[in-house]
């Protein structure tokens, strides 16, 4: 029973977070803070794609091959 | 956005699914049980077509905006998964999704069981049981956010349909793993609109007012697929340099 479990949290992970995590991390603090932005009354949709833009650069140099 | 641009996004995200879960199937009843393979397909749609059924309309109760938020922050984060998995295997620092290597492995697996002459087999049907409902799954969950949050899930049934239907007639016609089909590129253009999708919906549903309303997709999509391009190329030379470097 607990290994049925915990195989499907395995799948549940593997599915939703993947290899890297930073990336659902990111993915929702972009949508908080687009919410706490736009709750502030300022102009929030640049926060998104800023974020995804980072986050993007960020995760692909952690899996950079490095040098010796 | 068109109705062009939701048809091609399904189309091509479910094209994908389909490949994968045509693989299995074709592994399983090559080297099995056709008979067998085909219960398992067939229970897999019969259950998936229940889930469905039972959880579809049920989004039609939630707010939209809070769908939004949700379904945006999920399709993100698969298509960041989708983006970076596929940057990576275009630069060579990771290997490529090989659908040949996948037949032969289950292929092998399959043949190493020994199979009861006369019998259902078991092992052909729940391989391909879990392989068709899997993927099954993901086709309904990208039908349902995509329909659901343009309003038009009739379009985003009707693409995911015609992306199995191409890929099964394909599969069949071919009778071998679908390897032609250039998987990584495929796969980096979904990684790309599901990104630019859940970019979008997540922030339409955090209260963000994007300029030029649906417009907007169009520049995002370009700044999402310039950027990964660029870094994929980056990448590809950083790697080329450490090869180098170790030979």
């Amino acid at each position: 029973m607990l290994t049925r479990l915990q195989a499907a949290w395995a799948w549940i992970y593997d599915f939703v977070v993947g290899d890297d995590w930073r990336l659902a991390v990111a993915a929702i603090a972009a949508i908080a803070l687009t919410a706490v932005v736009h709750a502030a009354g300022a102009p929030a949709w640049p926060i998104a794609p800023a974020v995804v833009l980072v986050v993007i650069v960020w995760s692909t140099a952690h899996a950079m091959p490095r040098r010796r | 956005m068109s109705a062009t641009f939701l048809f091609l996004a399904v189309f091509a995200a479910c094209a994908v699914e389909a490949v994968e879960a045509l693989t299995i199937v074709l592994a399983v009843g090559i080297t099995r049980s056709w008979r067998s393979t085909m219960i398992g397909v067939v229970a897999a749609l019969i259950v998936l077509a229940a889930l469905v059924a039972a959880l579809g309309p049920a989004l039609k109760l939630i707010p939209i905006d809070a769908l939004r938020i949700v379904v945006g922050g999920l399709l993100l984060i698969f298509g960041l998964q989708w983006l970076r998995k596929a940057m990576l295997r275009a630069a060579g620092i990771k290997a490529l999704h090989d659908e040949d290597a996948i037949y032969a492995r289950t292929r092998a697996a399959a043949t190493d069981i020994a199979l009861a002459e006369g019998r259902l087999d078991a092992y052909s049907t729940t391989i391909a049981f879990k392989g068709v409902l899997l993927e099954g799954l993901e086709v309904a969950f990208i039908v349902l956010t995509f329909g659901t949050n343009q309003g038009n899930i009739g379009l985003a049934a009707i693409a995911a349909a015609a992306a199995v239907v191409v890929v099964v007639v394909a599969g069949v016609a071919l009778r071998s793993p679908l390897s032609r089909v250039p998987e990584n590129t495929l796969k980096y253009g979904v990684g790309i609109m599901l990104t630019t999708f859940g970019t979008f919906w997540g922030a339409e549903g955090a209260g963000a007012h994007w300029p030029g309303s649906d417009l907007a997709i169009l520049p995002l999509v370009a700044v999402i697929a310039g950027v990964s391009i660029g870094l994929t190329a980056i990448l590809k030379r950083a790697n080329a340099a450490v090869a180098t470097e170790v030979v």
